[in-house]
């Protein structure tokens, strides 16, 4: 569809200038929805949090509270941004951009069904983690560009934490790549055809529970956000930020939640493949569902599941959540390299052949 | 051994986080106790200590015998009484004045009024944006009354076999 429209404004305009055109309303028509999810996703999180404790979550702001992130941005955008004193004011506005802008440019190579993608490189795999793995940058540099001791402190943790649960997942991500034979992401949803027996869920159940909690640790989400776990140092990083600033982090966070979500479909979940292939009465009968429809429920059901967690589960204390990272989990993804090789020696199942 | 190999299973099976997780499951489709307040309301007690009010008689005469009772009785200083004699001989209030920013809304004005005159009512929700028309004047109070009276005699009638 872009190719033909840059070919279109081509034959009127000056290559470039078609080009650039192009890539912009590209870079808008994946942005923008992630962005709506997004503000839409903050109300969900309220809502599933105030159903999990009786409580009904927000209900004033148009019908059901629907309108609520229209709210809550209209009053972020219009709040004032505070500048600590003895800030350094280029950091301080650098931090909330170089938090968001790896959160979404991640989004580039993430397909949302076949041949449905900006761009579709061969080391899909790789960017996502070398550009996902930038967000920290935003942490540490908020966190000192704040000049506030909890903020500090909130920088250096969320620093720790997501180098260490970044090997985890890497090493989970492996497993993968060593079934799925490729980094690009669209061969890896295509190596699962087949139903749901073909998924890579079953012979890396072990490594899809490792990447979804380290997938917690990397958004900073319960039980592993002690970046900002606000009983002790308030708010970490993100604590001098106001108004928009601090919104930018919020958008980050989420659009990282959405993006771990879309990974874990992709690399575990058979991405936008239906679950019934190869069965005969269920296939014809959701033969209706598009593939975005299939990727769409598989995301927000893991999507889902974070705001479970975080109704659930208190968060963990620092040196546990480290040693869990250390001792737990990267052994045992290590493990489990040896055990997909061995899988794939033997060909086992349906998987390796 | 047996011991350790369910151990074993019991951490790696996560079992103590799913069970966290059915918990919160389960009550996500439970019936939500919210009471969302200005459409829907919580059953008062006839009880209930909220604004005050001075009754009347069925004839109109105003029950308030200018006793002072309330007003020594009144834990924070909240009422101010004067008193003269009317031409009738009565002895009747000129000034009855309750100041709601004091009151601690104790009820026991009502309930050392030998004349069932001070009442609290089970109105809670008014305001007070200035300074001011938080006294409440004897006027305010005997038409607060007569604007509540079927609801007050209802309340009083309902309490009067336990007092």
């Amino acid at each position: 569809m872009f190719d033909a429209l840059q070919a279109f404004l081509s034959g009127f305009l000056f290559d470039w200038l078609a080009i650039v055109i192009t890539l912009v309303l590209q870079a808008v028509s994946v942005v923008l929805p992630i962005m709506l999810v997004v503000a839409w996703l903050t109300y969900a999180e309220r809502k599933v949090i105030g159903f999990m404790q009786v409580r009904m979550g927000p209900n004033r702001v148009g019908p059901l509270g629907l309108l609520q992130p229209i709210a809550d941005a209209l009053k972020l955008m219009t709040k004032e941004v505070i500048f600590p004193a003895q800030s350094n004011k280029y950091l301080f506005i650098i931090a909330p951009v170089l938090a968001l802008a790896p959160a979404v440019a991640a989004w580039a190579v993430i397909p949302f069904s076949e041949g449905m993608l900006v761009s579709d490189i061969n080391a899909g795999v790789l960017y996502v983690l070398a550009v996902s793995s930038i967000i920290v940058y935003g942490t540490i540099i908020a966190g000192w560009a704040s000049n506030s001791k909890y903020a500090f402190l909130g920088a250096l943790r969320g620093s720790a934490q997501k180098i260490s649960y970044e090997i985890a997942m890497g090493f989970a991500l492996v497993t993968v790549l060593m079934i799925a034979g490729s980094m690009n992401l669209t061969e890896i949803v295509n190596g699962q055809k087949g139903g749901f027996f073909h998924w890579y869920l079953l012979p890396l159940l072990p490594m899809f529970f490792v990447y979804f909690i380290s997938g917690l640790a990397e958004t900073n989400r319960t039980p592993f956000d002690v970046i900002e776990g606000e009983a002790e140092i308030v708010a970490g990083f993100h604590v001098d930020y106001s108004g928009m600033t601090f919104g930018v982090f919020m958008l980050a966070e989420y659009a990282m939640m959405i993006l771990i979500s879309f990974m874990t479909s992709i690399m575990f979940l058979g991405g936008w493949l239906s679950p019934f292939e190869g069965i005969p009465f269920l296939e014809p009968m959701f033969a209706w569902v598009p593939q975005l429809g299939w990727l769409a429920f598989k995301v927000s059901f893991l999507l889902f599941v974070f705001l479970w967690l975080r109704a659930t589960f208190p968060r963990y204390r620092y040196d546990q959540l480290m040693r869990l990272g250390w001792k737990v989990l990267i052994p045992l993804t290590i493990v489990w390299v040896f055990v997909v090789g061995a899988m794939q020696y033997f060909s086992f199942g349906p998987w390796f052949n | 051994m047996g011991k350790f190999i369910k151990h074993q299973i019991k951490t790696w099976g996560l079992t103590e986080l799913f069970k966290g997780l059915s918990v919160t499951g389960k009550y996500f489709f439970k019936r939500k106790i919210t009471v969302r307040y200005p459409e829907e309301k919580t059953p008062i007690s006839p009880r209930f200590r909220g604004h005050h009010a001075l009754r009347r008689y069925e004839n109109g005469e105003e029950r308030c015998i200018a006793c002072k009772l309330c007003e020594a009785v009144c834990p924070a200083n909240a009422i101010t009484i004067e008193s003269e004699e009317r031409d009738d001989g009565t002895r009747r209030t000129t000034q009855y004045d309750i100041d709601m920013f004091k009151c601690i809304y104790c009820g026991f004005c009502e309930e050392a009024c030998p004349v069932d005159a001070v009442v609290e009512t089970r109105v809670f929700e008014y305001e007070f944006h200035e300074r001011g028309p938080h006294i409440r004047t004897k006027e305010d109070l005997l038409a607060f009354g007569d604007k509540h009276e079927e609801q007050i005699a209802a309340d009083r009638a309902v309490d009067a076999k336990y007092r």
